[in-house]
Formats: C-alpha cells, sequence, structure tokens
C-alpha cells in the first residue's frame, strides 16, 4: 500500500492531497458515466435531441454541432470542459442554459433536504441511543419497528396517502407546492429558502403558509432519513455500550445518563457524523419521489418532467450536479471524521 | 480403478449428507425466528399470487368495464376498480408477475457481475484490483435512484429498460463483498494446494474462490430486495417503468394519483402490495443476515 507510506512521510497534506485526489477521480467517473448516459447508450443521440420529426438539414446540423463526427475521447473532453466552465448546455424545454435552472430550483430542494435531515437527526438519534440503551425491551422493539417500517414503504406512495389524510381529509396542512398563489411573490429572494427570506423580511403570514406547505414533505423526507439513522445510531451504541470503559464509568458511580450520553454517545458520535452526511446525500435523492407527488418547485421536480419531455441536457446536468454535490458531501464528511476522531492520525487506512 | 471411484463416491456421500445436515439446522434456526417467518410467509403469498394469478383472479386484469369505473371496494370488487373499471385486486395479482421479473432480472444479473468483478480483483490483485475498485467507487458514490433515472431517460422507458438501470446501480455493492471474501481466501492453504497442482487462475477464480464469497452475497442479495422493489416501483411511478395496460404496482399508483382525494382505493391498494412486499422481503433479510452473518453470529 504505497498511500500508507505518502501518509507517514507527508502527514496531513499528504492526506488531503490523496483525499483531493480520490474525490478528483470520482468527479471524473461521474462525468465519464453520465457522458455515456447521453452521447453513447441512446441509438442515436441526435434523435434524442431534434426529434424524430426533423429534416435531414437539421439533423446534420446538430450532427456536427455535437461533435458527434469526432473521435468518442474528444468528445468526452469537450463535455468535460464545458462542464468545468459551468457549461451544461442548453435546456431543450426552457431554452435557458441547464445551470441557471438548475440554480433556481436548487434551493427549494435544498430547504426541503435539510428540514427533512434535521428531523430525521433530531429525533433519529435519540431514538437509537434509547433502542440500544434497553436492548430487547418494548422501546427497542417500538423503534425497529417504526424503522423497518419506513425502509420498507415507498415514499412516493406514502406521501399520496399523507396528503389525502392530512391535507384532504383533516386539513391540517397545505396541499401541493411551495406556497398558496395568494402569498406567491410577496417575499423578495434573498437566500432562496421560502422560510428564511419571510422570516428576513417579517411576513409572518408567509411564514405561516409556507410552514404548512413543507411540513408534510418535510416530514416525509424525515422518517425516511430516521429509519436509517436510528437503525445505525442503535448498532453502534450497542457496540460501544458493551465496552469496558462504559463499564468503568459506571463502576466510578457515574450517572447512567453520564455513562450513556457523555461517554458512549461520544464515542459513536464520531462514525455517526458519515451516516448524517450519507443520508443527506440520500434525501437530495429521495427528493425526486417527493418532490413529484407534492409539485415541489425543486431539482428533482426538474429532472422528473425533464425526462418526459425528453431533455437530456436538463436530465444530465441534474444527475451531475446532484452527484458531485452527494461526493463533496462524502469528503467533507471524510475530513470530519479525521478532525474528530483522535486515533486517525496515527490509524489511517 | 473401482476403488478410487469407490472413496469418491463416498466422500461425496458425505458431503452430501454434511451439507444435508447443514441445510437443516439453518432451517431449524431459522424456524425459531418469527419474524424471518413472517417475511418467508409473505414471499409464499406473492410467489403464489403471481404463479396462480389466473386461478386467483376474480377478473380480467386488463378488461375495461365503463360502467363500473372508480367503484369503491365492494363484494363484486375486493379491493375496488380503476379509472377503467378494471378490478385492482386482480390487477395486483397479475402485477406480482411483473414485480418478480424485475427483481429476478435485476438479481440474476448485478449479483453474478458484482461477484466476478470482486472475485477477480481480489484474487488477482495489483492494478487490476486497483482499477476495478476504482470503477465500482465511482458507482457507488454516485445517487443510485437518479443513475437509474438518467439511464432510463436514454435507454427508453420500459420493464427491462428499468431492470437494466438499476442492475446498473445495483452490482457495485456485491463486487465488494465478493472482493473482501476473496482478499480472505486467496492465499489460503486450499487454493496454493489447487495453484500447485497446477490449477490456471481461471479455474481457481471460478471453482475455488468464487463459492466462498456465495453466502455473504446471498444475504445481501435477500436484503437488497426490497430496496429493488421500492427503486423499480419509483421508476414506475415516475413513468419510466412498465408501460400501461401492463399492471405494475408504482405505475398503477401512478395513474390512482389524480383520484387521490376522491378515490383513494385506486392508488392505496397497490402501494399497500409494495408495502407489504418489501416488508416482507425486508424481514427475511434481516432474519438471514442475524443466521449467516459470521461477524453477528460471533459475537451471539
Amino acid at each position: 500500500m504505497p498511500a500508507v507510506l505518502i501518509n507517514r512521510v507527508l502527514g496531513v497534506t499528504g492526506r488531503i492531497l490523496t483525499l483531493l485526489l480520490t474525490v478528483g477521480i470520482t468527479l471524473i467517473g461521474l462525468v465519464a458515466l453520465t457522458f455515456c448516459i447521453g452521447r453513447v447508450v441512446p441509438i442515436d443521440p441526435v434523435l434524442s435531441v431534434v426529434g424524430q420529426k426533423a429534416s435531414e438539414e437539421v439533423y446534420q446540423r446538430v450532427f456536427l454541432e455535437m461533435g458527434l463526427d469526432k473521435p468518442l475521447w474528444q468528445q468526452f473532453l469537450a463535455y468535460a470542459g464545458k462542464l468545468v466552465r459551468g457549461d451544461f448546455g442548453t435546456s431543450f424545454v426552457t431554452n435557458r442554459p441547464v445551470l441557471s435552472d438548475l440554480s433556481g430550483f436548487f434551493p427549494a430542494t435544498l430547504e426541503l433536504a435539510t428540514l427533512g435531515l434535521l428531523a430525521g437527526t433530531l429525533i433519529g438519534v435519540p431514538a437509537g441511543v434509547a433502542a440500544a440503551y434497553w436492548h430487547d425491551k418494548w422501546p427497542d422493539y417500538v423503534i425497529r419497528f417504526v424503522g423497518l417500517i419506513g425502509y420498507s414503504v415507498p415514499i412516493f406512495w406514502l406521501g399520496l396517502v399523507g396528503l389525502f389524510v392530512f391535507y384532504s381529509r383533516l386539513d391540517w396542512v397545505s396541499g401541493p407546492g411551495q406556497i398558496d398563489v395568494f402569498y406567491q411573490g410577496i417575499v423578495k429572494p434573498v437566500t432562496g429558502s421560502l422560510l428564511i427570506d419571510s422570516l428576513l423580511s417579517g411576513e409572518w403570514e408567509v411564514f405561516g403558509n409556507a410552514l404548512s406547505h413543507i411540513v408534510l414533505p418535510a416530514a416525509l423526507l424525515g422518517y425516511y432519513s430516521l429509519a436509517y439513522i436510528s437503525r445505525m445510531t442503535r448498532s453502534m451504541m450497542l457496540d460501544q455500550l458493551s465496552r469496558e470503559y462504559v463499564l468503568t464509568a459506571r463502576l466510578k458511580g457515574a450517572t447512567e445518563y453520564r455513562a450513556v450520553m457523555l461517554h458512549a454517545l461520544r464515542n459513536a458520535a464520531i462514525p455517526l457524523v458519515t451516516v448524517i452526511a450519507l443520508s443527506y446525500g440520500g434525501l437530495l435523492e429521495g427528493s425526486v419521489l417527493v418532490e413529484t407527488v407534492f409539485a415541489w418547485p425543486g431539482i428533482g421536480n426538474y429532472i422528473a418532467s425533464s425526462l418526459f419531455r425528453a431533455d437530456i441536457n436538463a436530465v444530465l446536468g441534474g444527475t451531475v450536479l446532484v452527484g458531485a454535490v452527494f461526493i463533496l458531501l462524502n469528503m467533507v464528511s471524510d475530513v470530519v471524521y479525521q478532525m474528530l476522531d483522535p486515533r486517525s492520525n496515527l490509524r489511517r487506512r | 480403478m473401482t476403488a478410487v471411484n469407490l472413496t469418491h463416491a463416498e466422500t461425496r456421500r458425505q458431503l452430501r449428507r454434511a451439507r444435508l445436515s447443514e441445510f437443516t439446522k439453518f432451517a431449524r434456526r431459522f424456524a425459531g425466528n418469527p419474524l424471518g417467518m413472517i417475511g418467508l410467509a409473505i414471499l409464499g403469498v406473492l410467489l403464489a399470487s403471481a404463479v396462480f394469478a389466473p386461478l386467483l383472479a376474480t377478473h380480467d386484469p386488463y378488461l375495461p368495464d365503463l360502467v363500473h369505473r372508480l367503484s369503491p371496494p365492494s363484494f363484486e370488487n375486493w379491493l375496488g376498480t380503476d379509472e377503467l373499471g378494471r378490478d385492482i385486486f386482480s390487477r395486483i395479482l397479475y402485477g406480482a408477475r411483473l414485480t418478480l421479473l424485475i427483481v429476478g432480472l435485476v438479481v440474476a444479473t448485478s449479483a453474478p457481475i458484482g461477484l466476478i468483478i470482486g472475485a477477480v480483483a481480489g484474487t488477482s490483485g495489483g492494478w487490476v484490483d486497483a482499477v476495478f475498485m476504482r470503477i465500482t467507487d465511482v458507482f457507488l458514490a454516485v445517487p443510485k435512484l437518479l443513475l437509474a433515472l438518467a439511464f432510463v431517460a436514454a435507454l427508453g422507458p420500459g420493464i427491462v429498460n428499468a431492470a437494466l438501470a438499476i442492475t446498473l446501480t445495483a452490482w457495485p455493492p456485491y463486487a465488494r463483498l465478493a472482493r473482501a471474501e476473496a482478499l480472505i481466501v486467496r492465499d489460503s492453504d486450499y487454493v496454493n494446494a489447487v495453484r500447485l497442482a497446477g490449477g490456471s487462475e481461471f479455474r481457481i477464480v471460478f471453482r475455488h474462490i468464487m463459492p466462498m464469497c456465495l453466502s455473504s452475497v446471498i444475504v445481501r442479495m435477500t436484503l437488497d430486495m426490497a430496496g429493488i422493489i421500492l427503486t423499480a416501483a419509483g421508476l414506475g411511478f415516475i413513468g419510466l417503468g412498465a408501460q400501461p395496460p401492463l399492471p405494475e404496482w408504482g405505475a398503477m399508483i401512478s395513474t390512482g394519483r389524480k383520484f387521490i382525494f376522491d378515490q383513494w382505493w385506486v392508488a392505496t391498494m397497490p402501494g399497500l402490495a409494495i408495502f407489504i412486499v418489501s416488508l416482507g422481503f425486508n424481514l427475511l433479510g434481516d432474519a438471514m443476515r442475524d443466521l449467516l452473518d459470521p461477524h453477528l453470529r460471533r459475537r451471539a
């Protein structure tokens, strides 16, 4: 393993370099993958752009424009170069650059996923700790059961059922969309998040309305991540609670709260960083289905509706963006992990 | 000559007996796991409804009956009818076939691909290993559902294309698993014995290393099936999986979506079917893992 040697010699810088290299390779892989999907997989990439009814002239022009006469590796380089410069191509539907479309839709997705992650973490971690503490007693069974259902339920279907029950029958929440038409355009977009923007401008009514719209989809995403987070927390805490240092703490007279929350949880918390980062990425992805159900003006909805209009540039652009965020999240969690874990300085890889 | 054959036959018989007793031991332990048995029962019901769909169905799943369109669950239509008056219960029964088809296709392709790549990478090591594992990492790092979406978008919708797309995103974990197992056994004495006896690398990988990777791959497979069902249903829901009039559960939810506020059963019933089946696979997978996972077994 040369990586070990490099680490020894260069220490921290070496580790950061290796990490950056890994991330770089993965990003190139992602771009190569989307390139293959866009250019190689379709029987005829030109047809997927111009449609079946285009005239021969248009066809030839697009064929040359797309550089399909050049060798594949040149096409790939051109594609990657464009991506690096932020050129994701033009959406055939909106006729605007895909990147500006994406940046318009991204805040709504981020808002939804962040709220979902907050809910999932704030409930999931304590639930996992409780399940591990009362291992094989009723709290453990209840929490595991709730988690198991979260793993098994189709999230888009749960969204529909949620809309039926809480919007149509009980009228507790607002329906699909980010905000009622009546409140649209009142707040100036500053951060892009409607909740924060309306708070900043002191528009309480708008805030309330936006909140009643986001509660259900965010709760769904929260449940989705809760299932994963509570399960991982439980198994990590089970592992920690059986260690001798916890026994030692108890023997020395530490309260149960201290032994569990301060000793065991602190050690379990380090790998939890990775778990939470991963589920954040999972939420960005899971939002494709949830956003479709709730007509949420986010990236997932954008990608799904582009799929139907055969807008391959938009689809691939969205995939690259979410994929890149996913990979960067992984990297950040890696770095945080190393900063938190005192052992990683000595025993890395 | 005959003596040699005799001993061979004897060892074979012993081997078979040992395998049989191992299996019955496993079956007995599995029977002691109630949740696993529930999962197995659900899987049994799924299989039965797929096989006997024509016998069990009360109506033709494709035949429109516009007089009775969107009628609520009743004695005549147990789970109600959809927007064309087709019986939802019968459609769900036939949909079980599509679900099994997709799961079968994905598992039958992704597990062997992952197994071969992982076993070859782990056994050969060096640059082969490095290259294969880098590729695997890239696939693992990219969000699965999105990749599948993009892939289907390029290939065009359809049930086989959906299965292909899911396969594309499902093989990397198997490769990882198989590689880890291969790394453990590749320098063991029995492999070296084969090598000394002149067995080719090809033979070593396929006859002697891969079988050792199988059990963990199988456990992972059962754990993955629920996820495959959910992804397939999601693709169907978006409209990229099975196309109408096929009674695929996700696609059924997607058509029922328009009626969710007034005729709730159209979307709810197929969703329940997906939920129950994936719950069954999850229960089964958890039970298998508890019984087969060497790490857990050691702790217990």
